[in-house]
């Protein structure tokens, strides 16, 4: 009967979903932030202004218009502690990351060249530590990297060393936290991309001359490379904005933009200053990886 | 190079001081429990086109990925040469194979691909660019350099393969199923291009194929192997015609056996008898260890039984009566199964000489088969 028009108004649905998704949770939410961002800090509830209403009519919505600036944004960049908090952000994000890498892939190789049988078990291993609440797991760490924590009593019962480590407060507790934390994110995309990888192509390089550490380099390495670009996006882009981890196992000299925003959202109760400090965020985050996306599709129209 | 028609007379195997190009000595090879190659001893000869055929699980393929380093045998020796390889790594073996997916690397152009084993070599980009082309040239892909192995036929990837195994002139070239992925068709023609290839190459090939057309249509030698032993080891005419068992009469094409009893068995003079039928079995070659007294078979192939709708004048040798029980037309030829008075199914198969749409033999019909004595071998396993 009209199964065909039903089918056809299922598929616009379906094809629709995503992005209807990406609007009402994303795009919407975002355009709030960023009129916060450009409104004022004033002491009300909300503690910003203009607030738009249709109280005052058209004239009083453009006078509210009129009231937006990009002062906030200004202020950022003339105020060397944002500047130091994005950049330090962003290098904490990147050593991170390569450290996750470096533990991740032999991880996800040696799972994806494990016996077939043994593979849902070790992946079920990785995931598994999602099975308790992150927070618990990051203040675990503390009770691990403390002055008396496990770690040092270790350290010091089998006479490695005689006087406590201070790692607990330190950069290197954040290191250790975010490269714990987001190694699955890591590990899952690597091992799917190696797992995928064809044996035969390792013995036919062998076969052709090329020993196995280098067969390694020219050949599981390229071949893993989406795997790689997956897994370091993973852990890049949240560790960058990361909050929960500096603020509980770092220290005080320890500057990260996830704690800075906090800190002025909820200790400063500045809106604005702090929704600019995320629309910022959020562009040194989204224009390189679209610049990446699209300099691999301009790679692939190439080859074909 | 080669050195014109040498093929013809191309049997080293009979010469007694010719040396073995590939000697596997005594090999074992086990994977935990299971023995896939069984205390085997093999020799093949330089130039030589030497296939592997067996069913799946008999032990081939791991003998050639031995030759290939990628397995190393829990026991025995393998030589090439002369020298002994068996603890020598893949990267160091002068030996190419070509994979039965063909294991192109996909990030890579065909250019590239075929280039790889050079670059190993650290030979200079000349050379390399030099060689690349030839090869290219050799299978006719000169238009597809700078493609990528995705997008290739199935067909064009089986030659990227077979130019990148071939790129480093490799004493050896070992051949895993090579064709298998490809049409019927197709994979005729390459068997014939193959051949031409290795001639004119002047290389020793050895190749591992289930498919027994496919190892007498390219080989000098077949070995059939089966569960990890080596049942028969000779040209392809040898193994069709003399089968030494049941077993490799059964897998290289089609064939009939008439089960009965030793009567002779002399030089070139074997006998049987059986309650079965009025006559007797008479062939002219068969297996000496046969007995009098014995049971044994004749191993027929169905092309050289006879066929008629007339009694034959001496019906006392090598004649049995039946019916026709099934008519299969192929075009070329027609097969018919008969069942004789005793029993068995027997298949005789005819070349269809005339376009008569009308065959004059066809079900139910009274038939004779017979055949000469020259026809069928004597088998006592």
């Amino acid at each position: 009967m009209n199964g065909f028009s039903t089918s056809r108004a299922g598929r616009l649905i379906v094809r629709l979903l995503p992005y209807a998704w990406l609007l009402v949770f994303f795009l919407l939410p975002f355009l709030i932030v960023f009129k916060i961002s450009l409104s004022q800090v004033t002491l009300a509830i909300p503690p910003y202004m203009p607030t738009f209403d249709l109280v005052g009519g058209i004239s009083g919505l453009m006078d509210s218009v009129r009231q937006l600036s990009f002062e906030n944004y200004a202020f950022l960049f003339s105020d060397r502690l944002y500047v130091l908090s994005y950049l330090s952000s962003l290098q904490i994000a990147g050593i991170s990351t390569l450290l996750v890498l470096m533990i991740g892939y032999p991880i996800a190789y040696g799972m994806a060249r494990s016996p077939r049988a043994w593979r849902p078990t070790l992946l079920m291993l990785v995931i598994l530590p999602f099975w308790t609440s992150f927070l618990i797991r990051v203040y675990a760490w503390i009770g691990i990297l403390s002055r008396e924590g496990l770690l040092n009593n270790f350290l010091m019962s089998t006479g490695i060393i005689d006087a406590p480590l201070t790692i607990l407060s330190t950069n290197i507790a954040v290191y250790i936290g975010i490269v714990y934390s987001y190694l699955p994110f890591m590990v899952l995309p690597l091992y799917a991309s190696l797992e995928r990888m064809d044996e035969s192509l390792l013995e036919a390089a062998n076969d052709l001359g090329c020993p196995p550490p280098k067969t390694f380099w020219v050949i599981t390495v390229p071949l893993s490379l989406p795997g790689i670009v997956a897994g370091c996006f993973l852990v890049f882009i949240p560790a960058v904005g990361e909050f929960v981890i500096p603020d509980l196992l770092g220290g005080s000299q320890t500057l990260m933009i996830g704690r800075t925003l906090w800190a002025e959202f909820f200790n400063n109760r500045d809106w604005p200053l702090s929704s600019a400090v995320a629309v910022i965020l959020l562009l040194i985050l989204v224009i390189p990886i679209m610049i990446f996306q699209n300099m691999q599709q301009r790679q692939q129209e190439k080859n074909s | 190079m080669a050195t014109g028609p040498v093929k013809r007379s191309f049997a080293p195997w009979e010469d007694p001081d010719a040396k073995a190009f590939i000697r596997f000595d005594n090999i074992t090879k086990r994977f935990g429990e299971f023995t896939a190659v069984d205390d085997l001893s093999l020799d093949i000869y330089e130039r030589e086109f030497f296939a592997l055929l067996g069913p799946s699980g008999c032990g081939k393929t791991t003998l050639l990925r031995m030759l290939a380093g990628f397995e190393k045998p829990s026991e025995g020796r393998v030589f090439l040469d002369g020298h002994d390889i068996t603890d020598v790594p893949p990267h160091r073996r002068p030996v190419n194979m070509m994979f039965q997916s063909y294991a192109l690397f996909p990030h890579m152009s065909v250019e590239k691909n075929i280039a790889f084993g050079l670059k190993q070599d650290r030979m200079p980009k000349g050379e390399i660019a030099d060689r690349v082309a030839e090869m290219l040239k050799l299978v006719k892909l000169e238009a597809f350099a700078r493609r990528r192995p995705d997008q290739l036929s199935g067909g064009q990837r089986q030659r990227v393969a077979l130019a990148r195994s071939l790129a480093k002139r490799p004493k050896v070239l070992l051949l895993d199923e090579p064709l298998g992925a490809l049409d019927k068709k197709l994979r005729g023609e390459t068997q014939f291009e193959l051949m031409d290839l290795q001639m004119e190459l002047g290389l020793t090939f050895v190749i591992v194929t289930h498919d027994q057309e496919e190892a007498m249509t390219v080989s000098d030698r077949i070995a059939v192997m089966n569960e990890g032993r080596l049942v028969q080891v000779s040209t392809p005419a040898v193994i069709y015609e003399t089968p030494g068992s049941r077993y490799v009469a059964g897998f290289i094409g089609d064939v009939n056996f008439l089960e009965a009893t030793v009567v002779t068995a002399e030089d070139d003079r074997f006998e049987l008898t059986s309650d079965k039928w009025a006559t007797r079995i008479v062939a002219t070659a068969g297996d000496h260890r046969a007995e009098p007294g014995e049971t044994a078979w004749l191993s027929i192939r169905p092309e050289k039984m006879r066929i008629s709708l007339d009694q034959p004048e001496d019906t006392s040798v090598n004649c049995v009566p039946g019916e026709v029980w099934d008519v299969a037309y192929l075009g070329d030829i027609s097969i018919y199964h008969v069942k004789l008075d005793s029993g068995e199914i027997v298949k005789s198969s005819v070349t269809n000489l005339t376009r008569l749409v009308e065959r004059p033999i066809t079900w139910d019909d009274r038939v004779w088969l017979s055949w000469p004595r020259d026809a069928g071998v004597v088998l006592t396993r």
